[in-house]
């Protein structure tokens, strides 16, 4: 028997965050009540006309620039017409023949042997990726449905690969390459609870080394990276079987039942929409001026690869920390920013990924708390590495005392040692006494220490941070106890 | 022309008299349209806009747009500030 | 006798009001009271408001007397197309399809017009959603031609003419397509305009066909035609397809005498063309040769192709222009629909005329699947050569001289059965929309029953103070535009 392998294209259409819609100036927010972003172009009157918003043409063209597309010379708009109570004129306007970004490539990487191990890397090539409108929304009730304009024309960057995926652990890290790249960009927040990215999957399987591609079938409007995952998985078995049993898989479109976790096909290809795509005429092309290509080249953020391997090579940062900070686009900036004020990587990246982001996920609400809403300045953070590095208070101390303080307050460290009197001691004399009280009542870690037992010098520090309560300087410590050990 | 095919394309139902008069004078017209096959149109671009410009955009500045009740006052049925259709499927 | 106040032309009413010897109130109540009488027989209006007028016109003469007029044309009542859109009115397209749509919006001409103190009367007859050239496809009335009860009064502005013509309003707001102000001004015996695409914004103008659609002004006279222009023209931001282009004193420019070159398209003057016709037309040339101008024969090859392109472009743009009358948001919903699809098709089916479904099927079918090469692209492609043709001619002459329609008005339900007839009756207007070029109908004469005949002058893009002066030349020396109908 044959063995098989899936050739998986994907769709991505992502909403990008300008503050008015793709073809007019309406607002947008997500989760208001019903209809209160719209006005006659929204609601398809009579003789609204559509303008082009050039924000989302700049935000296009830096996905683009972000994925080595070729900005395209001329690009133009077309309309998609189909009959659907969320789609107000029963027209979309999209790019059909002329979009504004042509093919270009998506760096992904594949689950490693182990989470702490660096999977391996490959460049998905893309077909194009084009700008068009959101449609409305349906809530489907007993009898009737009800239709909410607010989505309606908010612009979506579709971003369509080469069928260039080979398995379902790529289609993953597909979808989640782009949301990095995207949300790094700042062009959307990528939540596909919110439906702020949505994912079309278009697939096939062919004999093992054969060249030519099968006949593909599209699943429709898979909305999270598990129904991607799983409608995928289910489609390859199902084609699978198919063609096992003699059979041959048919163009169509299906679509996921999540609730059953099975696919059932929806229209086939005699049914395929007829959407008479035409060029807009209420609008003009577009050609994007070298001057703004240019500009936006200059401001483009780095690649979230690149600043991983950049982070791993030059700041000497373990795999585990780079995937967490360098994948989410405002974790990195903000451990950029608190780099720069106090150049200690390792020390700040261990702050971040650990007490920042535990803090932040234990927060009350539903979900983790947004880094945008955390009251603890990147400055303030590392500030409070600062305070340690400088031996005004000790690590201990940061982690306990001082770190909950500033991500309740969003007080300064400074002020909270300040205020709390958690300086660390450095007054020798003071220490010295100490010391020797701890050598006195200890007798046994000290005599295994003068025997060459190096380790034992620990227990007896741990008593003296102990009775100083953790503010002794760690140092300070060591170096009385071993002059007062070995004199 | 396959009238029934079109008519469900564009949505609009027709009775068979319209279907049956259509289909003739829709005829004709076609015939009519022939004769543009006969115009060598190599090399010629198409025209879709009179005086084509480029780059006609806007600043992405929100502009205050209507209310729930006025962009509903002609709705044919409407509930929870929303307009009510018949229970449709998802086939976009 | 004096010339009743109604059928006085806007310049001498606007000398009259700023000269305080007839205020706006007095004028306006003349022309609701000329309307009441001659309304039965003639049929202009779809919808008036007396009330609303009246308002209007008391502030316009407080403007008056505060020495606060907002343009030479405050207080001169206008009548709009009932395609043109304002806010809180009614707007119908004259379909049945929108009989009870209020606008909650207003075109921006009606903006300018009202911030230009304008008195807006009522809303006029038309063609359904502007197809046809009788006004016979108005679902709610029949609108006669004041010459002629029996008569059409030609379309699809056929209101728009009628009303000047029978003294029912001052001036009024058309839209043409393919020639839908000029046929119906010539077939009225006054002034109808169509600018050049892009002068006049669309923002607010029910849709017919995007790319050939334009909003123009109808009036007694050249000069009226020139005042109400200028209130009208400029750069739209809400419309993509709005122009930016200096605007000069459309008024001033009438001063220009000339001489000119004119044009005369060998093959306008060809079979099918009423001698009488024809006879004015000469007559028009002799008196453009009597002021020093001189005539050229030009020809403009591709005449013939010009009714199956525009019918092609223009069908297809409506058929996805006038998707958005669905029964779901703002427009008649069938009672008797069971599921969507139903919905969709049986609201369109009863509220959609005749000729409306004729042309959205037939654009439908043009764009479909497989044909849109052979159709639409095509029909793009030979636009070009059209608008080619006009260009080559403009490099020798200023202006082209032509009928406006090959016959005077014909009877009611004369070609109704028979749409192709309909359709090339279109044939001398419709080139000007495809080449987007402006054009004017003036009064040339009457035929032996006593039947107004127009004259059309097209000019070159954006040269309307041009075209006006030509035109103007000739109204101004005639006293066609002086006489009236019995009624
Ligand atoms: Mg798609
Ligand atoms: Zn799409």
């Amino acid at each position: 028997m044959a063995e098989y392998e899936p050739v998986i294209g994907l769709e991505v259409h992502v909403q990008l965050k300008t503050q008015s819609k793709m073809f007019t100036r309406a607002g947008y927010q997500y989760g208001e009540p019903p209809n209160l972003f719209t006005n006659p172009v929204i609601m398809g009157l009579p003789g609204a006309l559509p303008v082009l918003n050039k924000e989302a043409i700049e935000q296009t063209v830096r996905v683009g620039l972000i994925f080595d597309s070729e900005i395209a010379d001329v690009c133009k708009w077309d309309r998609k017409n189909y009959f659907y109570p969320d789609n107000p004129k029963n027209y979309q306007i999209s790019q059909y023949d002329q979009p504004l970004c042509i093919g270009g490539e998506v760096e992904i990487e594949l689950p490693g042997p182990s989470r702490n191990i660096m999977g391996a890397h490959r460049m998905v090539k893309l077909e194009r990726a084009h700008l068009e409108e959101d449609v409305g929304k349906l809530t489907h009730g007993e009898s009737d449905s009800l239709v909410d304009y607010n989505r309606a024309g908010v612009p979506l960057l579709e971003i369509v690969s080469k069928p260039d995926i080979f398995n379902t652990d790529e289609a993953v890290a597909f979808l989640n390459a782009l949301r990095v790249a995207l949300s790094n960009a700042g062009v959307s927040d990528c939540d596909m609870e919110k439906g702020q990215l949505r994912c079309d999957a278009n697939v096939s399987i062919k004999p093992k080394g054969s060249d030519v591609l099968g006949t593909r079938t599209e699943m429709k409007n898979l909305n999270s990276v598990s129904n991607v995952k799983n409608a995928i998985e289910y489609e390859i078995k199902r084609q699978t079987e198919v063609l096992e049993g003699g059979g041959v898989v048919t163009q169509e479109t299906r679509r996921w039942n999540v609730e059953g976790a099975y696919s059932v096909s929806l229209r086939g290809k005699e049914d395929a929409h007829d959407y008479r795509y035409f060029p807009d005429p209420d609008l003009m092309p577009v050609k994007v001026p070298t001057e703004v290509v240019e500009r936006l080249k200059g401001k483009l953020p780095e690649r979230p690869f690149d600043m991983q391997r950049r982070y791993m090579e030059e700041l000497d940062l373990p795999y585990t920390v780079t995937s967490v900070v360098c994948l989410d686009g405002s974790l990195s900036q903000y451990f950029e920013k608190a780099l720069a004020s106090f150049n200690k990587p390792k020390q700040i990246a261990n702050f971040v990924v650990n007490d920042l982001l535990r803090e932040l996920s234990a927060a009350e609400g539903d979900g983790a708390m947004p880094l945008s809403q955390c009251k603890i300045l990147p400055e303030d953070l590392a500030g409070l590495v600062k305070l340690i590095e400088e031996g005004v208070i000790s690590n201990q101390i940061a982690k306990t005392e001082v770190f909950p303080v500033m991500f309740e307050t969003g007080q300064a460290p400074s002020a909270i040692v300040e205020e709390k009197g958690l300086k660390q001691s450095t007054d020798t004399g003071e220490i010295e006494g100490i010391c020797a009280e701890v050598i006195e009542n200890n007798p046994k870690p000290v005599k295994q220490f003068k025997e060459g037992k190096e380790q034992a010098i620990n227990a007896l520090k741990g008593q003296v941070m102990k009775a100083t309560r953790g503010k002794a300087n760690p140092k300070l410590v060591d170096d009385i106890l071993r002059k007062l050990l070995t004199s | 022309m396959d009238i029934e095919y079109v008519a469900k394309l564009a949505r609009i139902s027709l009775t068979e008299e319209e279907k049956a008069k259509f289909a003739e004078q829709l005829g004709d017209v076609l015939e009519n349209f022939e004769r543009l096959n006969a115009v060598d149109v190599s090399g010629i671009e198409p025209t879709a806009h009179a005086f084509p410009v480029y780059n006609v955009w806007q600043e992405d500045v929100p502009e205050s747009g209507f209310s729930p009740e006025e962009a509903l006052k002609n709705a044919p049925a409407q509930r929870a500030n929303q307009v009510v259709v018949p229970k449709v499927v998802d086939d976009a | 006798m004096s010339t009743p106040i109604y059928f006085q032309t806007a310049a001498e009413l606007s000398d009259a009001l700023a000269s305080g010897s007839v205020t706006s109130r007095a004028l306006t109540q003349a022309v609701i009271d000329r309307t009441s009488a001659v309304e039965s027989s003639v049929g202009s209006y779809l919808h008036t408001d007396a009330e609303d007028a009246l308002k209007q016109a008391d502030a316009s003469d407080e403007r008056r007397a505060a020495g606060k007029a907002l343009s030479p044309l405050d207080g001169i009542p206008l009548s709009l197309k009932d395609v043109i859109c304002r806010k809180d009115h009614p707007l119908t397209a004259a379909s049945r399809i929108l009989k009870d749509f209020i606008s909650p919006y207003s075109a921006t001409v009606t903006e300018k017009l009202q911030a230009a103190g304008v008195v807006l009367w009522g809303r006029l007859n038309m063609d359904e959603f502007a197809m046809g050239s009788s006004t016979e496809n108005s679902a709610f009335k029949s609108t006669a031609n004041p010459w002629d009860l029996e008569r059409i009064p030609g379309g699809s502005s056929g209101g728009s003419a009628a009303s000047i013509a029978a003294g029912q309003t001052i001036l009024t707001l058309g839209s043409d397509t393919g020639g839908s102000i000029r046929q119906p001004a010539a077939l009225c015996g006054v002034v109808g305009m169509k600018p050049t695409y892009g002068l006049v914004s669309r923002y607010g103008l029910a849709a017919f066909a995007s790319s050939l659609d334009q909003i123009g002004p109808f009036a007694r006279t050249v000069e009226d035609a020139a005042m109400l222009l200028q209130l009208i023209v400029g750069h739209d931001p809400h419309d993509s397809t709005s122009f930016k282009t200096e605007i000069p004193d459309y008024r001033e420019a009438l001063k220009q005498e000339g001489p000119w070159t004119l044009g005369l398209p060998k093959e306008y003057f060809g079979e099918g063309l009423d001698p009488e016709v024809r006879a004015a037309v000469d007559s028009a040339v002799k008196f453009y040769e009597s002021k020093g101008c001189s005539i050229k024969e030009i020809t403009l090859p591709h005449t013939d192709l010009a009714v199956p392109v525009y019918y092609i472009i223009a069908t297809a743009e409506c058929s996805s222009n006038l998707a958005r009358y669905d029964g779901i948001r703002y427009t008649h919903r069938t009672e008797t629909a069971e599921d969507g699809i139903e919905l969709y098709a049986q609201s369109r089916g009863e509220g959609f005329g005749e000729e409306v479904k004729r042309r959205v099927i037939l654009g439908t079918y043009v764009l479909s699947s497989g044909y849109y090469d052979a159709y639409y692209l095509r029909a793009q492609k030979v636009r070009t050569l059209i608008r080619n043709d006009f260009m080559t001619a403009f490099e020798a002459v200023d202006a082209i001289l032509t009928p406006t329609s090959p016959t005077v008005a014909f009877k009611k339900g004369e070609r109704s059965s028979d749409p192709l007839a309909m359709y090339l009756s279109d044939i001398y207007t419709i080139s000007t929309n495809l080449a987007g070029l402006p054009g004017i109908s003036i009064p040339g004469g009457f035929n032996s029953d006593g039947l107004p005949i127009g004259l059309q002058l097209i000019g070159k893009p954006f040269q309307e103070a041009e075209l006006l002066s030509v035109a103007h030349a000739f109204d101004s020396a005639h006293d066609y535009n002086r006489k009236t109908p019995n009624l």
